[in-house]
């Protein structure tokens, strides 16, 4: 069973083929995306509403948004999906272990972001790491960065609220991360990490990976087609929720009582967000669309981001995965530093804008 | 007789993993036993960060994402 076999077509022309493919499509997405306002409003004609009743109003924002949403994420996952296949936790590792903090937790940051994690391997993550000589603070960095600053969230963001805000929070996010993973190594907690997890030596048991072929450009886009398979079966019905969850809001809810709630005057609703946040398990797809219109109907701008980040990156799900490695009193040091941070977040932006 | 171990938590991807090395010794003809790892301390001891991993007859040869199933079948018939 040799490989060429199965393969008749020789592999230089089926790579043109990928080529061609993957520059239609992104043609095909460009016209598509320039025709979304005209067809969403040609959809809201076909309802027995009134265009400017609040009715039309939710139904043309549906309408307009999950198309754009999707669009926007199918393009952006691919990309993404390419980019990550550059990176692997393995050449994370190496390039982190020994790093002194400060350098290390920036870097860190910035490998979570790019770095393909899940939170299910968390844990595998976290030991590999710190048995691998990656400071502990400098592996936290990474543990916040990655789920809080993701591609879902930054384009959801952009689509829906404006690239000023996609940006503050990509800024703030990685902000956050660095300055409590700089802060958590700075107290020097190695101590409070479950036994068995300090008992695994580094290098001992760091195997090498045996399949380390160079990736071809077509190996990258089907990875990207992957990606954007796998995001989309988990966020889809999250999106047209929370997109209907928005267009609710949206065309229903006075004003004047979301700017009570959630304006910059009421100074407790910052932390009143934080802590309804963490309970709150949904992934960015399903809360930054109600963040959309919570922002259109007046609410401030750092309580929202401040709920969002509580809500992604303070996941109770996730602590319940970490206990395994982190005793009770590490956990509660993660959750309240990365909760300051959210807070001072929070706080400055209400004050700023 | 190959020994094949399954690393994740279980995960809808990793089972996946078991089904495509299940279906891929069954088409070489060649007799596996696959053992799943779920416990993240064995996951972690065995040098996965990444999941799901395989590893057959104890040697690491794949962590993170779906395996490649051109791949598999090299690594099941070596």
């Amino acid at each position: 069973m040799s490989a060429d076999v199965s393969h008749p077509v020789r592999p230089v022309r089926r790579d043109w083929l990928w080529h061609a493919g993957v520059a239609a499509l992104l043609a095909a997405w460009w016209v598509i995306y320039h025709q979304l306002i005209p067809v969403s409003e040609w959809v809201t004609t076909l309802f027995p509403v009134d265009r400017h009743s609040h009715t039309g109003e939710a139904i043309a924002f549906f309408f307009y948004d999950v198309p754009k949403v999707m669009l926007l994420l199918t393009l952006i996952v691919f990309a993404m999906g390419i980019v990550r296949s550059f990176f692997s936790p393995e050449k994370t590792r190496v390039l982190l272990s020994g790093k002194r903090e400060g350098v290390g937790n920036v870097l860190s940051a910035g490998l979570g972001v790019l770095t393909p994690f899940c939170s299910c391997s968390a844990v595998p993550l976290f030991i590999g790491f710190v048995s691998a000589g990656v400071p502990l603070g400098v592996t936290f960095s990474f543990l916040i960065a990655a789920p809080m600053v993701n591609e879902v969230a930054l384009v959801l963001l952009f689509g829906l609220v404006g690239w000023q805000v996609a940006l503050t929070y990509l800024a703030f996010g990685l902000g956050i991360a660095i300055a409590a993973g700089f802060i958590i190594g700075k107290l020097r907690l190695e101590g409070w990490l479950q036994d068995w997890v300090r008992d695994i030596h580094s290098g001992a048991n760091a195997p090498v990976m045996m399949d380390d072929e160079r990736l071809t450009m077509v190996d990258r886009y089907k990875l990207g087609i992957e990606a954007v398979r796998e995001i989309f079966g988990k966020v889809w019905i999250w999106i047209i929720l929370g997109i209907g969850m928005g267009a609710l809001i949206h065309g229903y809810v006075p004003e004047d009582l979301m700017v009570r709630i959630m304006g910059a005057d009421a100074w407790w609703s910052v932390p009143a967000a934080v802590i309804m946040g963490i309970p709150m398990y949904t992934n960015a797809a399903g809360v930054i669309p109600i963040i959309e219109a919570l922002l259109g109907k007046g609410a401030a701008l750092g309580t929202v981001l401040a709920f969002m980040m509580s809500v992604i990156a303070l996941s109770l799900p996730e602590m319940i995965i970490l206990r395994q490695v982190l005793t009770l009193r590490l956990i509660a040091v993660f959750i309240g530093v990365v909760a300051s941070g959210i807070l001072a977040v929070g706080f400055l932006f209400n004050v700023i804008f | 007789m190959k020994t094949v171990k399954v690393y994740g938590p279980g995960c809808k991807r990793c089972e996946t993993t078991e089904l495509m090395v299940r279906e891929a010794a069954a088409k070489l003809g060649i007799e596996v036993e696959i053992e799943k790892v779920f416990d993240p301390k064995s996951i972690a001891i065995a040098g996965v960060m990444s999941t799901p991993g395989i590893s057959i007859d104890g040697k690491l040869v794949h962590a993170g994402g779906l395996p490649d199933a051109e791949k598999l079948d090299r690594w099941l018939s070596a």
